[in-house]
């Protein structure tokens, strides 16, 4: 496991998100109403719209460009639209945030492995 | 435990008990252990898709709502080809009759309705068939394969599309009518005269004024006479004459039935654990018979079912289109004028059109039309919301208009359009991809084909088109939006009635309104969120504290969202008049922050595109240093004010329309708004500002200012209603405060003006505006205090730091591993 430390909690607004800039793209951090954190790719699989400038309601946001919803807790489209924004692990202790950030080429065969157990 | 969950038992396994039972689903999925019994041997399907299937122009396995797998995946426990012969009330349980025993602790009653078998010697004979199931049609289609002449009793709605459906399996069909003319409940004599000529055209006989006195034939029918003594040869014989609700089981049981089972505004019988929904219903009075009203009450009895109690019945107005494919009838309401009703005929016999609305009060009480139906759904609208039609008129009869935009050359009648005639521009989506989406995902309203296929889901230009299409692939019968729609899937509430809720309630923030209203999610979702910040902002001016989480992203860091991610940022020109220098540093601020695009708006201003929002608010910093406030392109909001020269310059000016254009937009720019409002001023009659199709419009002429409201120049184009004539410049701007006050206070947001006016009637706005001189001050008055706390320059703040962590980002991972 690698987790990064990206900030605290206090540093997403209530219902909103941040964005974490990484090699491989930009994540964004939601938190909803509860106080729940997310983290998916900052890119709706609709027409890769920023995702952390949308509203977010419940455990879900909207994208900006064409109102697709997303779960925040999948990622997935909420039907009948369909497709997936990446997912990323975070994690929230005493007040600060913490992301599990691999190489998306291993992530996904961990995914693989997981499926198949 | 699984079997501590209570029972539900549904007794009807047809459209008005299955759509209960998903609606239920929907609401509280595990909630019961669901046991339904249905007396025919098929899932449930779509019975108004019969007349398809008997003419062959559909099979029925596309009519299949619910698949043996739906029930199996539900876990309902489906008795399909078994009927229910008694209820037991004391021991709450149904038995079959073929024994089999289902305790309930809630029995929904569904079983639909029966067709009026008339009482006429020989309706006994083999070939004496109804109309109602899909046994029923097999029967007739057997019959259309060995026979040849076909008579059908009955010529309504029902009757006919049966007789059309035999024409065209090739058998000689008859109709025999007690009227005299077709479908009289539904249309007036000349209606039904166009029908009948267009029928016979086709190939039906018409016996109409006729009464049958014998069905003819030893084993077989072989014929029908009338009282008069005529007789016509008959092979099969299909009784139409109306359908009566079925209610002798719950009769039986002792339920209060008059002519159907009686229920409340809950869809509750007189025994509290026995609901009943669909055809065999009598509520408040009225039985139903066709979809739209079944789903309404669908919807309450599971409300209730699930113990929410949130929502009533309160019945439904419905209208009526005949399923025969290329006639094209609608009508609704109280078509038939009585005394104090006034008439507006159109009648074209080249075209075959005729149109009939019924007027009381200045109200649309009824509207037949034959030939050409597309503005059905609008006459609708217009009756169920009670619209003052007074200043429509003059051109009512010939329609909205709806579908004058781009692409369709005008086209109508989407009857005859190609499967590939686009109906969506904005989407992309033609005519058979959304008539293949209603088929094949079972679509009945239109929000369904909107989420289904994104046709007329972005600029709902077309949703006429698409309601067209709806009516014409399921006949009228499709679900019609209900007159007061939910704001949205949080909520059984209207814009209305949360607007009044404020008021009424003295409400001041928004977890407080969705608790007083029981929102049914914790924070609402990106539909109502804005709406509810709005009417909040708008009710309490000062008061209410903005949120801006409740914003759309271009309102909450007040630039446009482009489809790279990129923002557009505009600054205010006033009047679309700038100088030198201000162009100067634009042009300079535009080279400092690598702008990719500049571009002149159509509101006389310009756009600078390509904008990261990390510069978001340096760019703002230095625009706000030479000058400049935001100019609100991106809101809800005053927009531009466009101006011509005037008589400053132009020969023809006849006042100073640029000074003035300045003036009103010093007064209103900051305003929020439940649309985006554009206000144009010309200084005379050519009109080069385009001030008659914006929301608020002023064409100066020599003896003073002319005011003209609600028009539109994109989606649809709609050319301003004149308000009235004023004098001076003063009286110009108190109109318009007054005006867009009366809009802020009134309209629903994301309504525009435009919109809003056809929906209360230009009377309404002229009563508030012009007539009332106390109500305009006032609400010039109430314009102007909440204009005090809305003209700070957002950009200014955002410069100076207000919400900084809305544009920077969080932090940069720099190696990833």
């Amino acid at each position: 496991m690698n987790w990064i430390q990206v900030g605290f909690l206090s540093d997403i607004p209530r219902q909103g998100s941040r964005v974490i800039r990484t090699a491989q793209g930009e994540i964004a951090l939601f938190r909803s109403i509860d106080d729940e954190v997310f983290a998916l790719d900052d890119r709706c699989p609709h027409k890769g719209g920023p995702l952390s400038q949308g509203i977010v309601h419940g455990k879900k946001v909207t994208c900006p460009l064409h109102s697709w919803v997303i779960s925040l807790e999948t990622g997935e489209a909420i039907l009948p639209d369909k497709g997936c924004a990446h997912r990323h692990q975070v994690r929230v202790a005493h007040g600060a945030v913490f992301i599990e950030v691999v190489e998306r080429v291993k992530s996904e065969k961990r995914m693989q492995s997981h499926a198949e157990n | 435990m699984m079997d501590k969950k209570p029972r539900l038992v549904v007794i009807g396994n047809g459209m008005a008990g299955m759509r209960t039972v998903e609606e239920l689903l929907k609401m509280s999925p595990d909630e019961f252990d669901i046991t339904v019994f249905g007396s025919e041997k098929q899932p449930n399907y779509n019975r108004i898709l019969l007349s398809p299937v008997l003419s062959g122009e559909m099979k029925f396995e596309d009519t299949i709502l619910n698949d043996l797998n739906w029930y199996e995946e539900n876990r309902i426990a489906l008795h399909k080809g078994r009927t229910v012969s008694r209820i037991d009330r004391f021991r709450c349980q149904v038995e079959s009759e073929d024994g089999l025993v289902a305790p309930y602790d809630r029995l929904l009653i569904a079983t639909g309705s029966n067709p009026v078998m008339l009482p006429i010697p020989g309706m006994n004979l083999q070939g004496v068939v109804a109309y109602r199931s899909i046994d029923d049609v097999e029967n007739m289609l057997a019959a259309a394969k060995s026979g040849k002449h076909a008579v059908v009793i009955g010529g309504g709605l029902l009757g006919l599309e049966a007789a059309n459906g035999l024409s065209l399996r090739g058998m000689q069909v008859s109709v025999v009518h007690l009227c005299d003319w077709p479908m009289e409940r539904q249309l007036d004599r000349t209606g039904g005269e166009l029908l009948k000529d267009a029928l016979e055209k086709r190939g039906l006989r018409f016996y109409l004024s006729r009464q049958t006195e014998a069905i003819l034939g030893e084993e077989y029918v072989t014929g029908v006479r009338f009282k008069d003594g005529e007789e016509i040869e008959a092979d099969l014989l299909v009784m139409a004459a109306g359908i009566r609700p079925n209610i002798a089981l719950a009769k039986s049981a002792g339920i209060h039935c008059e002519r159907g089972i009686v229920v409340s505004d809950t869809m509750q019988t007189y025994d509290p654990k026995i609901y009943s929904v669909g055809e065999c219903v009598q509520h408040r009075g009225q039985t139903y018979g066709l979809v739209a009203p079944l789903f309404e009450q669908a919807k309450v009895a599971a409300n209730h079912i699930a113990r929410y109690g949130r929502m009533r019945y309160e019945g439904s107005s419905v209208s009526t289109k005949l399923k025969v494919t290329g006639i094209d009838l609608f009508s609704a309401g109280n078509f038939n004028p009585e005394k104090e009703d006034e008439e507006l005929l159109l009648q074209d016999a080249a075209r075959g059109v005729y149109k009939k609305l019924v007027l009381r009060d200045n109200k649309l009480r009824g509207a037949v039309m034959y030939g050409e139906t597309v503005d059905g759904p609008w006459y609708f609208q217009l009756m169920r919301d009670g619209t003052d039609v007074s200043d429509l008129r003059d051109h009512l009869l010939f329609g909205q208009v709806h579908l004058g935009d781009a692409g369709r050359g005008g086209a109508s009648n989407v009857a005859n359009m190609a499967d590939t005639a686009e109906i969506c521009g904005c989407n992309g989506v033609c005519k058979g991809a959304i008539v293949e989406a209603i088929i094949s995902k079972k679509l009945f309203t239109l929000e369904e084909v909107r989420a289904h296929t994104k046709a007329s889901a972005s600029c709902g230009s077309c949703t006429g088109l698409v309601e067209a299409l709806l009516a014409n692939t399921l006949g009228g019968d499709y679900s019609a939006k209900p007159s007061k729609k939910p704001m949205c899937s949080c909520t059984e509430h209207a814009h209305q009635d949360v607007q009044q809720a404020i008021s009424r309630l003295g409400i001041r923030n928004m977890p407080d309104l969705m608790r007083a209203l029981d929102w049914k999610t914790a924070d609402g979702c990106h539909v109502c969120r804005p709406a509810l910040n709005y009417y909040l902002m708008a009710a309490w001016p000062g008061i209410y504290e903005d949120d801006s989480r409740s914003r759309f992203i271009n309102e909450r860091v007040h630039a446009n969202i482009q489809k790279d991610g990129t923002y557009s940022v505009i600054p205010r020109i006033w009047g679309g008049v700038t100088s030198p220098s201000e162009l100067r540093t634009i042009a300079e601020i535009a080279e400092k922050y690598q702008v990719s695009t500049v571009h002149i708006t159509g509101g006389q201003r310009i756009g600078l595109y390509g904008i990261s929002k990390e510069n978001l608010p340096g760019m703002w910093g230095e625009l706000v240093k030479g000058g400049f406030v935001s100019g609100h392109a991106y809101g809800k909001a005053l927009r531009t004010v466009k101006t011509c020269v005037g008589s400053e310059w132009c020969r023809f000016g006849t006042q100073d329309s640029t000074g003035l254009g300045i003036r009103v937009e010093k007064m209103t720019w900051g305003s929020w708004t439940p649309h985006k409002f554009k206000i144009a001023v010309s200084g005379c009659p050519r009109n080069c500002a385009e001030a008659t199709i914006k929301d608020f419009g002023v064409v100066c002429v020599d003896s003073g200012y002319e005011i003209h409201v609600g028009g539109n120049g994109g989606i649809k184009v709609r050319v301003t209603d004149f308000l009235c004539k004023v004098e001076s410049e003063a009286e110009v701007l108190e109109h318009c405060g007054a005006f867009m006050q009366l809009y802020r206070e009134q309209a629903n947001y994301m309504e525009r003006t435009a919109p809003w006016i056809e929906r209360v009637g230009l009377a309404y706005v002229r009563l508030h505006v012009v007539e009332n001189q106390k109500e305009r001050e006032k609400l010039y008055e109430r314009f102007l205090e909440s204009q005090r706390y809305s003209q700070d320059d957002p950009w200014k703040a955002r410069a100076e730091g207000q919400d900084a962590h809305e544009y920077e980002t969080l932090t940069t991972l720099e190696e990833v591993k």
